[in-house]
């Protein structure tokens, strides 16, 4: 048996009334430490799923576990202040300042004031808000700010679990973009099995390490890593939910550090017209990088070169956007097909690594 | 007195006799204590009564139609009427009108109360369930403060037509603001000062009342300062 923190087997739920039940015969596993995105189009029972998992909808049929106990095994208020829970509309107390919206948990279980309050201290830091917030009220907040004191409230007991409902579905795409990142910075630190529901695919891809995707009536189409999801659809279902750009949305999964880079025309700052036109020559290209020593200085077209003997004569241009080595390689793609040279220019912190262009961005896709 | 002595005396006073108010000074005081003990009386077990009444609702959400117009139906009774009919049960006395009271408050506070919780957003009852809180907890800590704001502005409307109302019931021969109207009235000679005393008083103290409940709705929700 895998080390699963939590496990459905044969759950179902008909709602009293409804001719077609809304989950059906369902069954998964999230591995301790990792997140799976639970998605699908509206009706599929993504969020019934999730309710049956802190109990807030009662399973009809089946059995979960979590952490190795049947959920209902245990009352559900004690279940519950186990495992945190963030959904879409935040729902934080607006009667609450924020310090007491985040110690809400540590409350209900009774620890020490001084407790709470260093507990809560150390969660609006890790969430990326200024502490002069917690004696705020949530209306006095932004709608980021609001969802980022959401996820802290879920974290505040230190919970092995951590549920996430349409989380947010509510920001505005900037912000959204964000929160996502930032969910996956926090993630890396805290590593809590998460299960997230959400609608958009893109969201999906982006922060499950397991994508489980379900079609109307709870039925599981497919679960998997998304990159074996994306290249490898299970059912016609599959196919047409995740939709075009299966490319490019690939590509946002992979790190431009998985790549193979091209070395790239690059000269020393001290190298002669000719020996920078030679490179230029061999490399078919109109420009040269500046090399000095790791670091990358900037570059020079051919133009530049007119009337000078070496490189040390010539005000190099500065290299105005790069790449590293963690940003996805449709990022990287995006530069590429933006910039004038058609290259993308990989920096680790302001070492140098390589370049990438469309033709090396496209063999990783196929390989 | 004579009767030509009331008459002579009558048209020799002026519309407010200060003279009277000062000689009277601690006979108003007692009776406007008394208007308030009434008034509090009747808020309190009115706010007890719909409490319950909105506890019910809450649970069994298809008997708010009927409570609410019940207690509708008990609000168009015109008070006189409601103290003629309980009259033989209750006697004429404070139990009267309390009843009389109590029953005009509970509309208000019933209605109040009950869509002061169910207008708690859901998205914080569920997280609130989500994360643990049992169903006392949750009214107390959750359900009731936000629904404070409503609340009060049911008690600031139940209390100012309860001050309003209790000048009536010194016709069943209990003290309150109203003695002195219903004083002035019955004199063979009208007696306008303590009919005046008895209007004025009992409007500012509705105000006052007002206002105090006001000032406790702001200090009791501070969350809300600073927002329209």
């Amino acid at each position: 048996m895998s080390d699963a923190m939590i496990r459905l087997e044969h759950v179902s739920k008909h709602f009293s009334g409804a001719e077609a039940p809304a989950v059906g015969d369902l069954g998964f596993e999230v591995p301790r430490g990792s997140i799976v995105t639970l998605v699908g189009p509206s009706g599929c029972g993504k969020t019934t799923t999730l309710k049956m998992i802190n109990r807030i909808i009662e399973p009809t049929s089946g059995t979960i576990w979590v952490d190795g106990v049947e959920a209902t095994a245990t009352e559900p208020y004690e279940l519950r202040r186990s495992i945190g829970y963030v959904i879409q509309q935040i729902g934080l107390f607006p009667h609450k300042t924020i310090a007491q919206n985040i110690g809400t948990v540590p409350e209900l279980l009774g620890w020490e004031a001084r407790r709470i309050e260093a507990r809560v201290d150390e969660l609006i830091g890790l969430v990326g808000l200024d502490g002069e917030l917690l004696a705020r009220y949530p209306s006095e907040l932004s709608g980021g700010q609001q969802q980022r004191v959401g996820v802290a409230r879920a974290l505040a007991a230190d919970p092995p679990v951590l549920l996430m409902d349409e989380p947010f579905g509510a920001v505005d795409p900037i912000v959204r973009t964000r929160l996502q990142e930032e969910l996956l910075i926090l993630q890396d630190k805290v590593r809590k099995t998460i299960v997230f529901v959400t609608h958009d695919i893109d969201e999906a891809v982006r922060l499950g390490d397991q994508i489980c995707i379900l079609n109307v009536g709870g039925v599981l189409e497919q679960i998997g890593p998304p990159a074996d999801v994306l290249s490898n659809p299970a059912s016609e279902f599959v196919d047409d939910f995740i939709g075009g750009e299966r490319g490019l949305k690939r590509l946002g999964l992979m790190p431009v550090g998985s790549a193979d880079l091209e070395v790239g025309p690059m000269v020393g700052p001290a190298a002669s017209e000719a020996e920078a036109r030679a490179v230029m020559r061999r490399y078919d290209t109109t420009w040269v990088g500046v090399l000095d020593d790791e670091r990358l200085v900037g570059w020079v077209s051919d133009e530049d070169l007119a009337g000078h003997t070496t490189l040390a004569e010539i005000q190099v241009r500065p290299i105005e956007r790069s790449v590293s080595p963690t940003d996805s390689l449709r990022t990287a793609l995006d530069l590429v097909v933006r910039s004038h040279e058609r290259v993308a220019l990989v920096v680790d912190e302001g070492r140098y690594l390589g370049t990438l262009d469309l033709e090396s961005i496209a063999r990783e896709i196929t390989e | 007195m004579s009767r030509l002595g009331v008459l002579a005396q009558a048209e020799s006073r002026p519309l407010m006799d200060w003279d009277w108010v000062w000689r009277n000074l601690d006979d108003i005081w007692v009776q406007t204590v008394e208007h308030l003990v009434l008034t509090g009386i009747a808020i309190g077990v009115g706010l007890l009564v719909s409490l319950a009444l909105a506890a019910v609702a809450l649970r069994w959400r298809h008997l708010y139609a009927p409570i609410a117009s019940v207690s509708g139906l008990l609000y168009t009774i015109p008070s006189l009427a409601v103290f003629a009919f309980l009259a033989p049960f209750t006697g004429l006395g404070l139990l009267t009108a309390e009843v009389a009271l109590v029953s005009y408050t509970v509309l208000i506070l019933v209605r109040n109360i009950y869509t002061g919780i169910t207008g708690v957003p859901a998205g914080v009852v569920e997280a609130a369930d989500g994360m643990g809180y049992r169903p006392v907890r949750m009214f107390l800590q959750i359900e009731l403060p936000l629904a404070a704001p409503v609340i009060i502005a049911g008690i600031r409307i139940a209390s100012v037509t309860v001050i309003g109302l209790v000048t009536v019931t010194s016709l069943l021969g209990l003290g309150g603001l109203g003695f002195f109207i219903l004083d002035g009235l019955r004199r063979s000679i009208l007696f306008p000062t303590e009919i005046i005393v008895g209007t004025v008083l009992s409007a500012a103290l509705a105000a006052v009342v007002d206002l105090g409940l006001l000032g406790l709705e702001r200090w009791i929700t501070p969350w809300q300062r600073g927002r329209a």
